[in-house]
């Protein structure tokens, strides 16, 4: 099995893996980074959303082979000790419910926020409504968003 | 263990050191009723049954344990928060743990139902009151004045001369006091904690993405196993051929058991692609099921005479017969997946006549009861550890996923994690049960209802209808009818079952009677429900002036009675797992199409615990109820699910959900659940909108299918 060397959350780590492993799995069943979620596994859900040099990717249609050099952060990379603005906001705003979807709701809504600082509530409509939340989460995402933003400055 | 309390074993109370030194309270009851407090200390050798437990350490801080299966509803705070009320514990200093399986400690130790804060809210603020009663004491007697002078705040007993000392300073010395056999609580006015805004205390190990849900779970030596289950409800495994899969890298073994077979390996994606290559024959001995066939069974069973009566008052047949109008609709749902966005999983490790399981379920004990009777080994022999759960909506009340890790796990023998895919869940697993319902209502001359008939048909449903909601108990004469078709599709339980697709039905037909008898819908309810509380008939199973003031809130706060131009309303209320909920939808005229804007609630579940938690559940079951009923269809074909995934299944988005203006009813009454009650009648108030925004009926969920118009009105 061919090995690859991944930048994840800063570090390198090294996997031995079939090629066509979608990122998602390497990240859960060889690296122990259990943060980013299954919920679909055919790019319908974003429960597996992570950052692949900024940009929200759904690791699992990912094949690790073209991750190549990229640097992925998983939720477990959006901070250590939950200080990311995002985070925090979410916390405040109290969004989870069952929490599942929520580590790919945020690493969305971080990856705006880098991209838009002030995003309109058509940009965060936009940017999640690719996101599944089945407990139906949707009205303190968007507050969660709003105060993130405001977090941010 | 030490008996300090002299006491009858029924309300006994005991006391002495927990193993680290500080308190540790149960309680525990042994009647139905009765029940009181106890101070144990090791609760796993305790012989009693207890049902919740705090301690308290000498370092000052509070361990409350939630017994009951978290899945999204908040109970692990809310349970908390009802303890450390009591307690008068500064909140920050409070720590929660879900409590693993344990029948010794605590009775129903389940989720669903919404009965977890009903059933516990006595004995929650009893283990509270009682502890703290103890520490009140322990002080007292520390600064030798009577307990009555000291008072407890935020983690202190304070004296009336300002002494002051923590909880956890007192912990040991209160632990050697008799338990009180009576404990005052606190008047629901002197509430601090309880009815605030209070955040989940799982957020940080979600917001960190800790390994808490069941599929994170991991140990040493673990195989990870998917099973093929028939892919049609009703077919039998003929072969299988695995010489291929067998081959693959990381593959342990390809097994077969209960008409199923197991694919065993190193890794997930491993043995995802070994079952690609398994050679599967299926075959079956009668007609796989399909929607066209179902649509039959339903016509018959609708004309049958055989139904089962589940209520009758006065003469209905007379009632129609003398009718000014009869008003007549029927309504239908489609079988529904729960889909909580975690699918089944969990994890066994049976060795001998031991096992060890770990996963996510809504009923721990009875995964441990079954897997007991499956494997033929004691029910003291098996451990059941919860895991948090990526929500559960009924479907985790049945424990099939869990037993199937144990029979693999006996059969490998090996410690195994079953997953199953988003396929396998929505393909091959326990469906809301598909039903129809046929409404009759005779009016007299003046538009009063005189007569009521309901016959319900489900497929695998059991009782269908639920023969004393309103209106009955409202109309002289009634007649509750239900049928059952035993389908090879399996169904259980969905999120406020039954009641999530009936509530709809009700509230839209009482819309198209209140419309046939030229009232306002509003007003129609609420004159039915005068008479009942001028005259029930028959037996009555809820309360009236309840309902009149969600009903009267909701519209107030709407200005239903004063229309907005451009603005179309539509009414419902619904009394289910013992909560009232009134909601009116309201749609908007955009670029001249009706798009839903705004849906208003008003609740009344009692006390309200937890503002922050209750909205969220209010918010959630909303945004379920508009979701389902507009978009959730099941299809059926050669026994299979035609829809297994989301790119074909297709659930409520963020860009779909309106605003929502969510309000309790604030009385004073002990509390009830919310992770269901605010479902039921989010369909009826959204077809009810519809109808005033259209002139159209809708009498078939989802909704969607009627068409371009309706399906873009979310
Ligand atoms: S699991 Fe990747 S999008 Fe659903
Ligand atoms: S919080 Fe449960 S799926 Fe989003």
């Amino acid at each position: 099995m061919p090995n690859y060397k991944l930048k994840i959350n800063g570090k390198s780590s090294s996997v031995e893996v079939a090629e066509d492993t979608p990122l998602l799995w390497v990240l859960r069943d060889s690296l122990d980074l259990c943060g980013t979620k299954y919920g679909c596994g055919i790019a319908q859900c974003g429960a597996c959303t992570v950052h692949l040099n900024g940009t929200p990717t759904r690791s699992c249609v990912l094949p690790v082979s073209a991750v190549g050099t990229s640097e992925v952060t998983t939720i477990e990379g959006l901070s250590k000790d939950g200080s990311h603005p995002v985070q925090k906001a979410w916390d405040e705003i109290d969004v989870p419910q069952c929490g599942y979807c929520q580590a790919g709701q945020m690493m969305v809504a971080a990856a705006l926020l880098k991209q838009k600082a002030n995003p309109t509530d058509d940009d965060i409509e936009q940017a999640m409504s690719g996101n599944i939340c089945r407990c139906g989460t949707y009205h303190r995402i968007h507050d969660a968003v709003k105060l993130a933003a405001k977090k941010a400055k | 263990m030490k008996n300090i309390a002299d006491n009858s074993r029924r309300n006994f109370l005991k006391n002495t050191f927990a193993a680290g030194g500080g308190l540790i309270l149960g309680f525990s009851w042994m009647g139905s009723e009765t029940f009181a407090a106890e101070i144990v200390q090791n609760p796993a050798l305790d012989e009693l049954a207890f049902n919740a437990f705090l301690s308290i350490s000498p370092k000052g801080s509070v361990t409350i344990f939630s017994p009951n299966p978290e899945i999204g509803q908040g109970i692990k705070t809310a349970f908390a928060v009802i303890v450390a009320e009591e307690l008068d514990v500064d909140w920050k200093d409070v720590i929660v743990k879900q409590a693993n399986l344990d029948t010794k400690k605590y009775e129903r130790q389940l989720t669903g139902g919404s009965g977890a804060i009903k059933h516990s809210w006595e004995r929650l603020r009893k283990a509270g009151a009682t502890a703290k009663q103890l520490l009140t004491e322990a002080a007292a007697r520390k600064w030798g004045v009577s307990a009555s002078t000291c008072k407890a705040q935020k983690g202190f007993i304070i004296s009336s001369t300002g002494q002051k000392l923590s909880f956890g300073e007192l912990a040991e010395a209160a632990a050697k006091l008799p338990v009180p056999a009576d404990v005052k609580l606190k008047k629901t006015s002197e509430f601090s904690l309880i009815g605030k805004t209070i955040k989940s205390v799982d957020n940080k190990d979600v917001l960190l993405g800790k390994p808490v849900f069941g599929l994170d779970y991991k140990t040493e030596g673990m195989l990870y196993a998917q099973i093929q289950r028939p892919p049609g409800f009703g077919q039998k495994l003929k072969s299988f051929d695995a010489t291929e899969a067998k081959k693959l890298p990381g593959i342990v073994d390809v097994v077969s058991f209960g008409n199923k077979v197991a694919i065993v390996g190193k890794s997930t994606w491993q043995v995802m692609k070994a079952r690609g290559v398994v050679k599967m024959e299926w075959t079956n001995e009668k007609e796989l099921e399909s929607d066209e066939m179902h649509n039959k069974i339903f016509t018959d069973l609708m004309n049958s005479d055989k139904a089962e009566v589940r209520r009758k008052d006065g003469d209905v047949e007379a009632a129609f017969k003398n009718a000014h109008k009869v008003v007549q609709a029927e309504y239908q749902c489609p079988f529904l997946p729960h889909n909580p966005m975690e699918p089944m999983n969990f994890f066994a490790d049976v060795k001998g006549d031991k096992a060890r399981l770990v996963g996510p379920t809504q009923v721990p004990q009875s995964a441990q009861g079954a897997v007991a009777k499956l494997l033929n080994i004691p029910v003291d022999n098996i451990t059941v550890e919860l895991t948090k759960m990526g929500g559960g909506f009924g479907r985790r009340l049945n424990n099939d996923y869990a037993l199937e890790a144990a029979e693999l796990s006996s059969i490998i023998k090996a410690p195994v994690k079953v997953m199953w895919t988003r396929e396998d869940d929505m393909g091959g697993g326990i469906y809301r049960p598909a039903v129809r319902y046929r409404f009759k209502a005779a009016l007299d001359k003046d538009g009063n209802m005189t007569g009521f008939m309901l016959r319900g048909i489900g497929m695998n449903a059991g009782n269908a209808t639920r023969q004393d909601n309103f209106p009955v108990g409202a109309v002289e004469n009634v007649l509750v009818d239900s049928l059952d078709y035993k389908s090879d599709i399996t169904t259980g339980p969905w999120r406020a079952p039954i009641t999530n697709f009936l509530a709809y039905a009700e509230q839209a037909f009482m819309d198209e009677v209140a419309f046939a008898a030229g009232k306002d819908p509003v007003q129609f309810r609420l004159d039915l429900l005068a008479k009942v509380k001028q005259s029930p008939v028959g037996k009555i199973t809820y309360e009236p002036d309840r309902f009149e003031k969600v009903i009267k809130a909701v519209t107030e706060k709407s200005g239903w009675s004063k229309p907005k131009k451009g603005f179309s309303q539509g009414f419902s209320v619904y009394f289910s797992h013992n909560s009232y909920v009134a909601q009116i939808a309201e749609m908007e005229l955009k670029k001249g199409k009706p798009v839903l804007k705004k849906v208003y609630a008003v609740t009344d579940c009692g006390i309200v615990i937890n503002q922050s938690g209750a909205r969220n559940q209010i918010y959630g079951a909303i945004v379920d109820g508009l979701g389902h009923a507009m978009y959730g269809n099941l299809t059926f074909k050669d026994g299979k699910p035609q829809e297994t995934n989301y790119n074909a299944y297709r659930l409520i988005k963020y860009n779909e959900v309106p605003e929502i203006d969510a309000s309790f009813v604030d009385n004073g009454i002990d509390p009830t659940g919310l992770g269901e009650p605010a479902l039921p009648p989010t369909g009826g108030a959204l077809a009810n909108a519809i109808f005033k925004a259209t002139g159209k009926r809708l009498y078939k969920q989802p909704f969607s299918l009627e068409g371009e118009e309706v399906e873009q009105m979310l």
